[in-house]
C-alpha cells in the first residue's frame, strides 16, 4: 500500500539525522544552559551582601575577558543548537498528525510537558531583553551605570512592570527546567524506573530553588528590603 | 440499559474527506463490550440498508492488537490497560455522548471509517525487530543463562501487541513506545545481542522514514498502552541508539534474516 521502502542495512542509516540524535543534542545543550542558570543564580545572591560584594563580583567577571567571552560563545552556541533542533523536532511533530482529533483528552501530560515549545521562546525573548537591559544598556534601567550593577538592579526592579516581566519569565524558566531536566535523563538513556521518583523530586527542588531565589530579587527591591546604599 | 449517542468518524475510503456523524444508540446493555455495542449499532443500520461502521477487530480478548479507536479522546477508551474490545459499556453512563475516532497519525492513513493502515509498524519490525537464527537442532533450554530480571523485563516489553495506541495517544504522534518495546524485548536477551546495534539504528531510521513524530517525554503513550509498556523502554532505546552511534561497530551479518 505504501511506497516507503524498508531499511535493510544499518550502513545506509545516518544516525545523526535521526530524531533520537536531535533530541540528544537538545538534551546536552540543555545541560549546559541548566548549569549556567544555576551559576547565574548563585552569583546573584550576592545582591543581599550589598553593593560592594556584587559590584566587585561583576568587576571580577569583566576583568577576565578571554574567560568571559569563551563562556559567552559556548552559551550562544548552546542556545542556537538547543533552539534550532527543538524547533525542527517541533515542526516534525506537528506534521506527524495532519488531521486533528475531534476530541483529545490527555491523561498524563502536564502543564510543564505540554508548554515546552512556548516556555522556551518566552525564555529566549526574556534573555534578549535581559541582555539589552543590564549588559549592553540598550534599554537601560533609570540612572544606568555599567560599573554599578547593584544600583542598576535596584533602579530596574523599582519599576513594577519590569519586576513583573522578570517574575513571569522566571516562572516560565521553572516550567522549562523541570520538564527539560527530567526529560534529558530519559533522552540520554540514563533513567530507570528505580530512580524516577527521586529524580523528579530532586529536579523539583532544584527548579523551585532557582525560581524562588530569582524571583526574590525583584520582590526584595519592590518591598524595599533591598534599596540604594 | 444505556441510551447513548455516538459521534463516529465516517470516511468512505482513503481519498475521501471524512466527517463526524451522530447516531443514536438506545438500549445498550452495560455488559456488552465496546465492539459488541458497535456490532449492535451496525446491525440496526444494516436493517435500514445503511452502510455499517467499519472497524478493525479480531480476537476480542485483548491480545491481538487489531482493534483500537479513540473513544472520548482517549486511545482504547477511558479504562487503563484495556483494549477497546475489553472495554465494557458499564464504563459509560446512561445518556452519554461518545465520540469514536480512528487513530490519527500521518503514518496511519485512514482506510475506511475507524480502520487505519498500520503497515508502518510492520515495516519497522521488518527493518530490524527480529533475530537471525540459522536452522539446526533445538538448543537445550537451560544452556543459555539469562538473568531472571532480564527475562521478565523482556517479557514485559514483548507484551506489546502493536495496536498503535501509543502513536495515537501521543501529542506528537510518536511511535517511540512501540519501537522501544520491540528493541527492548530482544536487547534484554542473549539471542538479541549479535544484531543489537544494527537493530536500533535501522528501526529508528524506519520509524523516522515513516513520518512519526519525536518523543517529548510526555507519557501519554504509557497511559494509553493496553499492555502497560513502560517508558523505561524508551530510555533503553535511547541508550542503545547512543551506544550504537558512538561505537560505530561494523555492520553485523543481519541481511537476509527474519521478516
Amino acid at each position: 500500500m505504501s511506497s516507503i521502502p524498508i531499511i535493510t542495512s544499518a550502513s545506509s542509516v545516518k544516525p545523526l539525522e535521526a530524531t533520537v540524535a536531535k533530541k540528544v543534542l537538545v538534551a546536552i545543550t540543555g545541560i549546559v544552559l541548566f548549569g549556567f542558570v544555576l551559576i547565574h543564580m548563585v552569583g546573584n545572591i550576592q545582591l543581599y551582601q550589598g553593593p560592594e560584594k556584587l559590584n566587585h563580583y561583576a568587576e571580577l567577571l569583566q576583568s577576565m575577558k578571554p574567560v568571559l567571552w569563551t563562556f559567552r560563545i559556548v552559551l550562544l552556541a548552546a542556545v542556537g543548537v538547543h533552539a534550532l533542533f527543538a524547533i525542527l523536532l517541533w515542526l516534525r511533530n506537528r506534521s506527524a498528525r495532519p488531521v486533528a482529533y475531534e476530541s483529545q483528552r490527555f491523561v498524563s501530560a502536564t502543564l510543564t510537558s505540554r508548554t515546552m515549545i512556548w516556555s522556551g521562546p518566552l525564555i529566549g525573548l526574556f534573555v534578549v531583553y535581559h541582555i539589552l537591559h543590564f549588559t549592553t544598556g540598550t534599554f537601560p534601567p533609570p540612572h544606568f551605570n555599567s560599573h554599578n550593577v547593584y544600583n542598576n538592579v535596584v533602579y530596574a526592579f523599582q519599576v513594577p512592570g519590569v519586576s513583573i516581566a522578570y517574575i513571569i519569565a522566571m516562572v516560565a524558566l521553572g516550567f522549562h527546567l523541570y520538564h527539560g531536566g527530567v526529560s534529558l535523563f530519559q533522552t540520554l538513556g540514563l533513567r530507570t524506573p528505580h530512580d524516577e521518583k527521586p529524580l523528579k523530586l530532586v529536579l523539583w527542588v532544584i527548579t523551585t530553588i532557582i525560581v524562588v531565589v530569582n524571583i526574590s530579587f525583584p520582590l526584595a527591591v519592590l518591598t524595599g528590603l533591598v534599596g540604594l546604599k | 440499559m444505556l441510551n447513548l449517542t455516538l459521534k463516529v468518524w465516517r470516511q468512505k475510503g482513503p481519498k475521501d474527506a471524512g466527517q463526524m456523524v451522530t447516531y443514536p444508540a438506545p438500549g445498550i446493555s452495560p455488559d456488552m463490550s465496546f465492539l459488541e455495542m458497535l456490532d449492535v449499532v451496525n446491525e440496526r443500520m444494516m436493517e435500514k440498508d445503511e452502510e455499517p461502521i467499519a472497524f478493525d477487530h479480531d480476537c476480542r480478548e485483548g491480545i491481538c492488537g487489531s482493534c483500537g479507536t479513540v473513544v472520548n479522546g482517549i486511545a482504547h477508551g477511558p479504562r487503563s490497560a484495556t483494549t477497546a474490545c475489553q472495554l465494557h459499556m458499564r464504563s459509560f453512563k446512561d445518556g452519554d455522548t461518545i465520540t469514536v475516532e480512528p487513530w490519527r497519525a500521518k503514518p496511519f492513513p485512514v482506510l475506511k471509517d475507524l480502520i487505519v493502515d498500520r503497515s508502518a509498524y510492520d515495516r519497522i519490525i521488518a527493518a530490524g525487530g527480529f533475530v537471525s537464527v540459522n536452522t539446526g537442532g533445538c538448543p537445550d533450554g537451560n544452556s543459555l543463562p539469562i538473568p531472571k530480571e532480564n527475562a521478565e523485563l523482556s517479557m514485559d516489553a514483548a507484551a506489546c501487541i502493536g495496536c498503535g495506541a501509543c502513536a495515537a495517544a501521543c501529542p506528537n504522534a510518536s511511535a517511540m513506545l512501540f519501537v522501544s518495546a520491540k528493541v527492548s524485548q530482544l536487547a534484554l536477551l542473549p539471542q538479541g545481542q549479535p544484531e543489537r546495534r544494527d537493530r536500533v539504528l535501522k528501526m529508528v531510521a524506519q520509524m523516522d522514514a515513516e513520518g512519526f513524530g519525536g518523543c517529548t517525554n510526555i507519557g501519554e503513550c504509557e497511559s494509553a498502552c493496553p499492555k502497560e509498556i513502560k517508558l523505561e523502554n524508551i530510555a533503553r532505546l535511547n541508550r542503545d541508539f547512543l551506544v550504537a552511534t558512538v561505537t560505530k561497530r561494523p555492520v553485523t551479518a543481519s541481511q537476509g534474516g527474519g521478516a
